[in-house]
């Protein structure tokens, strides 16, 4: 039998550390888009400023492959590994050994600190770091998706464990509450990730998955893209706007998710994305051949 | 809304002509002071022990640098700036003590600043958070590093700059604050989203 060659340690490392450098230094372009377009709708001066600013930045990283912000977060793979594909075993260790070298090569800027000692141990792996999210699939290919995900978007992560009782009501004002307590601190702006039921964990997990979704693909389930609109025109309502100085544009798009919940329960999570949305995927077919999903490489 | 073209030294007058909401760029020297440096340099202050620089005129940047060294040169290579509440700790005395005019920095500052600036005459101009690569870009030399026993983001950089910003100013001279008025306006629109809401 012909040897599976998606094995090879090297190919995951070196994929790995090319979806690093592409995520820190250039943003999707959904992301791209929705800034664009949110700097031609801004109309107040100080937000314009700010999103002038944010293009003229996001080009520039881009133009000199430099990351597009000092913080280049704490990285989170998500990794869809298809059931027959062969050498899963070491994904894990090639992504960590990836990051320490991408933590050198792009550079990365060192963000994994034991909480006890302070300790930073300088190449962005550590216990749970980098965190890699399974999921099997069917199929022999692997998708590996890369957030470098900021330290100032993630301090204002919230999670509420509201009353049944006050349902989707109680949602809704749950995230407009959590969205005016955040204020200019996620650096928006900012991308929602807000995930109901499930749990206390698996609502926050799901909610930051939500993130990946790119901006310009609603909810598949009608009524959960009508609440994604309702509440995305809510924070942009608030007249947070840019940077926090005032404006229109709060947040760039809310993606929902839910899961079944325990009948006492309502578990709702809100993630915050900064402006600086940064992902990368790409699958490493059965054969070698590797295609990278959201940036144009050549 | 106008905007300003600064030299350093940047003189009391000209930071009492800036209004909130006004551009203004900054060519000349400028550092870099996060809580460690600020608290170093008041500490200086007390003891009554000279500053490695004078800070009169000069502009301080809320910043904790990736800074590379190379051929014996320090190069800067990523600079955003860093949440400014926690300075709050220290600015009024800083400003007071050291006659700095502009305090750069993401997310605005306290009652006790604002105070401050408009006493003796200073602004806060609000740089885009995550904006690393447009702040890098605009330091032309590392004019020097002082205190780096403090650590690399700590230290107090001391940096030749061309055109650096836009900064808006946020806080000006005149007790006005752009961030505690933008505060304000969502506290009312809260009610109203509510509603709109039906909850």
């Amino acid at each position: 039998m012909e040897e599976n060659i998606l094995i090879n340690e090297k190919i995951v490392d070196d994929v790995a550390v090319k979806l690093l450098q592409l995520a820190v230094t250039e943003l999707p372009r959904d992301v791209k888009e929705a800034l664009q377009r949110a700097y031609r709708e801004e109309e107040s001066e100080a937000g314009k400023t700010q999103l002038k600013a944010i293009l003229d930045n996001m080009e520039l990283a881009e133009k000199t492959r430099t990351p597009m912000c000092q913080d280049t977060g704490v990285i989170i793979f998500y990794v869809k590994a298809g059931a027959q594909a062969k050498g899963l075993d070491k994904i894990g260790y090639a992504l960590r050994s990836a990051t320490r070298r991408a933590t050198k090569e792009v550079p990365l800027r060192p963000n994994a600190v034991d909480p006890f000692t302070q300790k930073n141990t300088g190449d962005n792996t550590g216990r749970f770091v980098p965190f890699i999210h399974w999921e099997i699939v069917p199929g022999d290919s692997v998708e590996i998706t890369v957030m470098p995900k900021g330290g100032g978007s993630e301090n204002v992560c919230v999670l509420g464990m509201i009353s049944p009782g006050q349902g989707v009501k109680g949602l809704k004002k749950f995230v407009v509450d959590t969205v005016i307590n955040a204020g200019a601190k996620p650096c928006p702006p900012n991308i929602l990730g807000v995930a109901v039921g499930g749990g206390a964990d698996i609502a926050m997990k799901l909610a930051k998955a939500a993130l990946l979704r790119p901006l310009d693909e609603p909810n598949p389930n009608p009524d959960l893209a009508k609440l994604e609109k309702e509440l995305y025109e809510a924070a942009n309502s608030t007249g947070i706007g840019p940077m926090g100085l005032g404006g229109k544009i709060t947040v760039l798009g809310v993606k929902v998710e839910y899961a079944h919940r325990h009948p006492a329960s309502y578990p709702v999570a809100v993630a915050f994305q900064c402006w600086a949305a940064r992902r990368a995927s790409a699958r490493i077919s059965s054969d070698g051949k590797v295609e990278y999903l959201t940036h144009k490489v050549t | 809304m106008a905007t300003y073209k600064l030299k350093t030294p940047i003189s009391e007058e000209d930071t009492r002509k800036l209004k909130v909401n006004d551009i203004i760029y900054i060519t000349g020297t400028i550092i870099t002071a996060r809580d460690a440096a600020h608290r170093r340099a008041l500490e200086f202050h007390r003891e009554k022990k000279k500053l490695p620089v004078n800070l009169q005129g000069l502009a301080v940047f809320h910043c904790g640098p990736i800074v590379k060294k190379e051929n014996d040169k320090w190069i800067v290579v990523a600079a955003g700036p860093t949440t400014s509440t926690r300075m709050d700790l220290f600015e009024d005395e800083f400003i007071k003590n050291f006659k700095i005019r502009v305090v750069i920095g993401k997310g605005g500052m306290g009652k006790k600043t604002t105070k401050a600036m408009k006493q003796y005459g200073a602004v806060y101009g609000a740089f885009t958070g995550g904006a690393a690569v447009l702040a890098a870009k605009a330091i032309k030399n590392v004019k020097s590093v002082e205190w780096y026993d403090l650590g690399m983001p700590e230290a107090l950089w001391v940096l030749e700059v061309e055109e650096f910003g836009p900064l808006t100013v946020a806080i000006d001279a005149h007790g006005n604050n752009l961030f505690e008025d933008v505060q304000k306006k969502v506290e009312e629109s809260r009610q109203k989203i509510y509603q709109k809401l039906g909850v």
